[in-house]
């Protein structure tokens, strides 16, 4: 599954990046690192909106498509 | 002196605890060789006084940005006695990734837990003297904006000079750290400024900085190639291993309540909707550029405008009655008040539109403007992120080219420096303003805006036609945080404001001044010719270069003249124009030489034609390349010159 999948609301946790080193590393250090659990607060049209830790974070599409996801359920 | 350094994350309120320090003892400069901005301040604790220097904001502290290089050069290299940390108590964990590489160096830090009443409004709840006991560092808990706990903070901070730490050492699982000890190893004897652990964590972690740095030792290079080869560069792990332990650490000592909908999310709501977001953006833009003129001009402006005139008159009859040279009395009269008082008029506008701009960014809206312009940007080849470095480009274009160093990619970055100036800056403002006054005195707002409309339009057709030629095919990705919605502190809006505002008055003290005697001196040349005739040198020159502009309808000389003036400062066009009209008024003048049609083609000239000198500086500072600087300023011209013939051309099919 891919972060763009998950559905608003929803939680997930970060299983792999596959995008150049450069914003991989970026992501990481934002929070988005292996394992993290993180909450899907907008995904519509545009970026979608993270919440990481306390805060909100917009990740073009492109790159969110990028980002491997498991969904968690509570 | 003893020196503490300042550092922090974007957002965690840095700078507003640093105001709150040093209040307005505080000056502006840049770090050697780069052009990071270097803030530097003073404070007094017990009848010593101490610097506080203000490092960039950053998330982390790789090579990753010219800002991160300068925070930790200084925290290693710099020798501060302390380095308070900011911490944003709402978001600590991700804050605390910049902490521990502080700690990592060996850094003496004090954490000052920022934004605690936020924190404790959202009812997070932190244990604090475990986490500093854990951390083996003082924490402080602060509130910069509502002044709270800076005594406190200052207090811990001098008593932590001198204290004794040593680097923090992290387990980054059995392999990794065995590779830290040979590289450690490696590095023992050798001549590096940096702590060894320190650097071989560095090297493991990829930071092009160091392994440049270290490669100039062909046995570490060797080893480097080696562990390369044998993939064995582990930069996300590291990342990784850092966060298990901020977890582990942080682990029952701060709870947060879960799934609580905040003032902020409300607001998200409706501010980044589908339906709403761009149509709300359009909307403050519209009010923001209405009441920039209805306050900056029509009420604050003509009080200014009286008032400079008052001296004005003032001056030349004080002079007169003094039987000063004549040639000065017209220097004064004509070239001082006619020129640099033209501009003077401008600053209640420059002002109040400088105001609103620092709102935007304090509430926290601009990253929602770049989030829901994120869509239209990437339909010509950007994204929402360099929407900022336009904004910040209403303001000067200078800082909206700096702007453009929080895109990653070079792409990005690149087609935003190029397109940037068609954002109209404030110094083109004057320029509208005097135009819009003579030809549209009811219908201001909407012509300003529209003009507005079109650079930005512009700006987007230009970004789309680089991306399909000059910058093909790189991928372009949107990361940005949206930090929570606050209400703007007066305090630093105003700061803020007063900085720009006083750079707008040097220029008019300075270049513009210049700009004003150069002219006034050619329209007094050769002598015995009548003063700014046309057949004074200055009248030669722009009679010269005026046919050009003649398709465009403005092929005066004096417009000509004014324009190239407006090469060296923007304000400068509105000194020119009315130190040649002098002693007509202006207003008068231009009814007189322009028709509403050549008003409009002049004022879309002046918009997309070439920018300043001090912003083509930039575009060369920043791309490192005189070539791209020159590239900018002929295409910005010739844009502006076809845009304004076609304006004029087909205008005149209709009129």
């Amino acid at each position: 599954m891919v972060l763009t999948e998950i559905k608003p609301n929803c939680k997930c946790k970060i299983k792999n990046i596959s995008k150049g080193q450069m914003a991989t590393k970026r992501l990481y250090e934002l929070g988005l690192n292996t394992g993290a659990e993180v909450k899907v607060e907008k995904n519509d049209f545009g970026p979608v909106i993270l919440r990481v830790y306390g805060n909100k974070l917009a990740l073009g599409r492109g790159l969110a498509e990028q980002i491997e996801v498991e969904e968690v359920n509570n | 002196m003893h020196t503490i350094a300042l550092v922090g994350n974007p957002n965690s309120g840095k700078t507003t605890l640093f105001n709150a320090i040093t209040g307005s003892n505080q000056h502006v400069g840049n770090w050697p060789g780069v052009t990071v901005e270097k803030k530097e301040g003073f404070f007094t604790y017990k009848d010593e006084k101490y610097t506080l220097v203000d490092l960039p904001g950053s998330y982390t502290l790789g090579a990753f940005s010219e800002d991160e290089i300068v925070a930790r050069d200084f925290v290693l290299k710099g020798n501060p006695d302390v380095v308070i940390n900011v911490i944003d108590a709402t978001n600590i964990k991700r804050n605390l990734y910049l902490t521990i590489q502080l700690l990592e160096m060996g850094a003496n830090v004090v954490l000052a837990l920022n934004m605690i009443d936020e924190a404790k409004s959202k009812k997070i709840n932190i244990d604090i003297k475990r986490l500093s006991e854990r951390l083996n560092v003082p924490i402080v808990e602060t509130s910069a904006s509502k002044k709270i706990g800076v005594d406190e903070l200052l207090k811990v901070t001098v008593e932590s000079i001198g204290r004794k730490t040593k680097p923090l050492e992290i387990s980054y699982g059995k392999y990794i750290d065995q590779e830290i000890v040979n590289i450690q190893k490696l590095l023992e004897n050798k001549d590096f400024l940096y702590p060894k652990r320190w650097m071989a964590i560095k090297i493991l972690e990829n930071d092009r900085e160091i392994i440049s740095l270290v490669s100039s030792d062909s046995e570490i290079k060797a080893y480097i190639d080696k562990l390369r080869e044998e993939d064995k560069i582990f930069e996300l792990d590291i990342v990784d291993k850092r966060y298990d332990y901020i977890n582990n650490i942080t682990r029952e000592l701060i709870k947060e309540p879960e799934n609580v909908l905040t003032t902020t999310d409300k607001f998200d709501k409706v501010l980044t909707s589908y339906i709403f977001g761009v149509p709300i953006f359009a909307l403050i833009m519209a009010t923001v550029f209405q009441l920039t003129f209805k306050i900056g001009q029509d009420f604050l402006g003509g009080y200014v405008e009286s008032f400079i005139g008052y001296i004005a008159t003032l001056v030349e009859n004080l002079l007169i009655s003094i039987n000063a040279p004549e040639l000065l009395v017209s220097f004064i009269s004509e070239g001082f008040f006619g020129g640099v008082g033209a501009v003077l008029v401008f600053v209640p506008l420059i002002v109040v539109l400088y105001f609103f701009l620092a709102i935007l960014e304090d509430t926290g809206y601009m990253a929602r403007a770049a989030y829901v312009m994120d869509s239209l940007m990437r339909k010509v080849g950007l994204q929402g992120k360099s929407f900022i470095s336009m904004i910040v480009g209403f303001g000067c274009n200078v800082p909206g080219i700096m702007s453009t160093r929080t895109l990653e990619n070079k792409k990005d970055r690149m087609i935003a420096i190029l397109i940037n100036p068609f954002m109209s800056c404030g110094a083109r403002l004057p320029v509208y303003m005097v135009f819009i006054g003579a030809f549209f005195p009811k219908n201001g707002g909407i012509v300003l805006f529209l003009i507005y409309a079109l650079g930005i339009t512009m700006a987007l057709i230009m970004a789309k036609v680089f991306s399909k030629t000059l910058f093909k095919g790189e991928e372009t990705h949107f990361i940005m945080e949206l930090p929570p919605y606050r209400l703007p502190s007066m305090n630093s809006v105003f700061r803020d404001m007063w900085e720009k505002v006083w750079e707008f008055l040097k220029r008019a003290g300075t270049v513009i001044f210049l700009v004003v005697t150069i002219l006034w001196v050619l329209s007094m040349l050769p002598a015995g010719v009548e003063p700014y005739s046309k057949e004074s040198l200055l009248g030669r020159i722009g009679s010269f270069l005026a046919p050009i502009f003649t398709p465009a309808g403005f092929g005066t000389w004096q417009a000509s003249v004014s324009l190239f003036a407006g090469i060296a400062a923007k304000e400068a066009i509105v000194g020119t124009l009315g130190m040649l009209y002098s002693p007509m008024d202006l207003t008068e003048a231009l009814r007189m030489n322009f028709t509403t049609l050549s008003a409009i083609s002049y004022m879309v000239m002046v918009l997309l034609y070439t920018p300043c000198a001090a912003t083509i500086a930039t575009v060369k500072r920043e791309t490192n390349s005189a070539k791209w600087a020159l590239f900018m300023a002929i295409y910005t011209f010739l844009l502006g010159y076809i845009m304004a013939v076609l304006v004029y051309q087909i205008g005149s099919l209709f009129i």
